[in-house]
């Protein structure tokens, strides 16, 4: 019996612990935000106890979320390629160094965690504020008369959410970089492949899988979140979790707010599906590990 | 004088405070098949990455063709590498693998196909075109990685290691196609390995390393036979190695004194007498005989056998000659070994006998020096065991 790794209730006595806390921590709210998307939104805007599907049928209707939804994607789809396009060499760097202390290197990393996200995202008004960092330096070169407005607009947005993922991006190609057999681009470069050549034909696609975790991870990240877009966005730059974040704090439509949010989750929980059919969570587990 | 494929001059590397190889001499003719052969970290992958241009020398030439290449990078010295784990492209087909260097070789399309395939025909492959390394095991992925190793007919084939990774049946055939390929190609080939019985049988010459060094570079006859230090005389085959003093004698018949008994050699150095010398005796030179032999022949002794160590085709023995220290003594077997306690008589022709310079016992492979101490022969005796056994 102990011998089939699939057989007995063992694996799921040692599991237990895990499995209890997702399901109170996890399963119990999300059905909770289910049923409630479910019931009648009263004058108030709080819930009563009525089931209807008023809250889908108007939503699913309705144009706007349709645009915000698909403005969503698309933010972060941009931050994603960002982080790809910008972390791809920093995780190069990081491989291929041969610094003693890489490991410290791959800490500094991990460093912007330690402070609230929240915070970073706000360190941005600072900088690109009109008293921030770059429009008092201009000012003071004498480039430009009044400050340039460079925040509450998408480009802002994207670069906060570049700022927030970057680290997951390097992680995840870091870590594929650095497993990678040095020897079979050595064998490449014996056979004629100049560096850039054994650089597209031999590190990219065999970092593929990498880069393939790391923009997964963005992605979902990113488009689940509502405080980059609240910070740095202008109105016509809301996501949809903030989207969601309107409709439950000010509006206190609790019913449409959780369909709204079961919405995003099915749609966010449908991709993870799709690219775990297709490529596989395992090396995102890997590099969460690692 | 024939220009020689590869050339090493003076050739150093370190790395900070580590010294990788000390300094290596040597050139490699056109179309030979050397071996480095050497225990692990002596510096062998070292050398040979300096050779493909993964690493640079801190000191030193390196000559391919009489072109120096030291500032030559390693996709324009034309080589071809075969790496320990193969090292194959996994997101490749095994046709995509071979073909990889002939894409950077001005060929087209036809003269490509031929090539790969005629490639996959030596290493009889050719079935397996379509597959990705991953559904090849491992004697056919390193049939892959030899075929795209010489499919770009390079000037200079480098095997770091290639067959340690199979299983000892396969190693032994893989052994024979690997030199069929050399002698059919005819590319000069450097081919490095810690199996002394590797070396042995593939190679036209064999390097024997030590510390950064070549010890000694000669074919696999001399090397065996001859070796030049007792680093050499211990790293191959079984060696008894012992300090002596020469009492006298000429070039030709010397007589010295190891071992607690005199050896006759028939060494051609000079010695003066009195000179300490390093004495060694290779187990398998003693002539062994069951029955008396009657007359003199040279260094025969008469010995008790202490430890048998059955082998299979041979056996080890640990004998105690009537006086002196222990010696080991490898003897081929017809189904039964000699019995412990059994006494032979056994001789070892003074040509056989090898005087070096006493040199440094440190050089000593620690193995070696554990085999050789009297104690360690002593340590077990059969009848001792069985004492130990009902003490306890
Ligand atoms: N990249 C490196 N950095 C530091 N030391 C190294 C490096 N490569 C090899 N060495 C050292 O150089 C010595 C020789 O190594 P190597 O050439 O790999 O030996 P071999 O192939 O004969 O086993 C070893 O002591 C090894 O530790
Ligand atoms: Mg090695």
């Amino acid at each position: 019996m102990q011998a089939t790794p699939q057989g007995g209730i063992k694996p799921w006595l040692l599991l237990s612990p895990a499995l209890t806390a997702l399901f109170f921590l996890l399963i119990i709210p999300t059905a909770f935000v289910a049923v409630y998307s479910l019931w009648l939104s009263s004058a108030t805007g709080l819930a009563t106890r009525e089931w209807t599907l008023s809250n889908w049928t108007s939503m699913l209707a309705d144009p706007f979320y349709w645009a915000i939804l698909w403005q969503t994607l698309r933010i972060a789809l941009e931050g994603t390629i960002g982080c790809a396009l910008m972390g791809y060499p920093v995780a190069y760097f990081l491989a291929r160094c041969r610094l003693r202390n890489k490991s410290f290197l791959v800490l500094l990393l991990l460093l912007p965690f330690w402070i609230s996200y929240i915070i970073r995202t706000l360190s941005w008004i600072n900088i690109l504020g009109a008293n921030g960092l770059i429009n008092t330096l201009l000012e003071a070169l004498g480039a430009i008369d009044a400050p340039l407005q460079m925040l509450y607009n998408e480009v802002a947005v994207v670069l906060g959410l570049i700022h927030y993922l970057l680290p997951f991006m390097i992680l995840n190609i870091y870590v594929v970089l650095e497993g990678l057999d040095r020897n079979i681009e050595a064998s490449a470069a014996s056979l004629g492949a100049p560096p850039f050549r054994v650089f597209l034909e031999v590190t990219l696609p065999l970092s593929l899988p990498g880069l393939a975790a790391g923009g997964l991870l963005c992605f979902v990240l990113g488009a689940g979140t509502y405080v980059t877009p609240m910070i740095l966005g202008g109105p016509q730059n809301a996501m949809f979790a903030t989207l969601i974040y309107d409709t439950i704090i000010i509006q206190l439509n609790w019913p449409m707010g959780a369909a709204m949010s079961m919405l995003l989750l099915m749609l966010l929980g449908g991709i993870v599906m799709l690219y775990n059919r297709f490529l596989g969570l395992g090396q995102i587990y890997k590099s969460l590990a690692g | 004088m024939s220009e020689a494929a590869v050339e090493l001059r003076g050739i150093h590397k370190r790395y900070g405070d580590v010294v990788a190889v000390e300094t290596i001499d040597m050139a490699v003719q056109s179309g030979e098949f050397l071996t480095f052969l050497g225990p692990s970290g002596c510096g062998k992958t070292t050398t040979l990455r300096m050779i493909a241009g993964l690493e640079s020398p801190s000191a030193g030439d390196i000559l391919i063709k009489g072109r120096r290449v030291n500032d030559v990078p390693i996709h324009k010295r034309n080589l071809g590498i075969v790496f320990q784990n193969y090292a194959l492209f996994p997101h490749r087909s095994v046709y995509d693998n071979v073909a990889f260097g002939l894409r950077y070789r001005k060929c087209s399309k036809d003269e490509i196909r031929t090539r790969v395939r005629e490639a996959l025909r030596l290493v009889q492959l050719e079935a397996m075109e379509e597959r990705y390394p991953a559904a090849l095991s491992g004697g056919q992925q390193q049939r892959v990685a030899l075929a795209r190793a010489i499919v770009i007919n390079p000037d200079l084939l480098l095997l770091d290691e290639p067959l340690s990774a199979l299983d000892a049946n396969l190693r032994e055939d893989m052994r024979l196609e690997l030199k069929r390929i050399q002698r059919e190609t005819a590319i000069t080939t450097l081919f490095i390995t810690h199996d002394q019985s590797e070396a042995l049988a593939m190679s036209d010459r064999i390097a024997v390393m030590s510390n950064g060094r070549v010890e000694q570079l000669d074919t696999p006859q001399v090397v065996y036979n001859r070796p030049t230090s007792r680093f050499c005389a211990n790293f191959l085959g079984n060696a008894n190695v012992m300090g002596g003093r020469v009492v006298g004698g000429e070039p030709g018949a010397w007589r010295v004194d190891a071992g607690g008994r005199e050896w006759l050699s028939a060494s051609t150095d000079t010695w003066r007498q009195g000179e300490s010398v390093a004495v060694i005796v290779r187990a398998e030179h003693f002539q062994l005989d069951v029955s008396s032999v009657d007359g003199e022949v040279g260094n025969a002794l008469q010995a008790r056998i202490e430890t048998v160590d059955y082998l299979g085709m041979s056996a080890r023995y640990i004998i105690r000659p009537e006086q002196g220290e222990t010696l080991e003594l490898i003897h081929g077997v017809h189904h039964q070994p000699l019995q412990a306690g059994t006494w032979v008589r056994v001789w070892m022709p003074a040509d056989d006998v090898i005087l070096l310079p006493p040199g440094d016992v440190t050089a000593l492979a620690p193995n070696d020096a554990a085999r050789l101490s009297p104690e360690d022969a002593t340590r077990l005796p059969p009848e001792d065991a069985a004492v130990g056994k009902g003490a306890s």
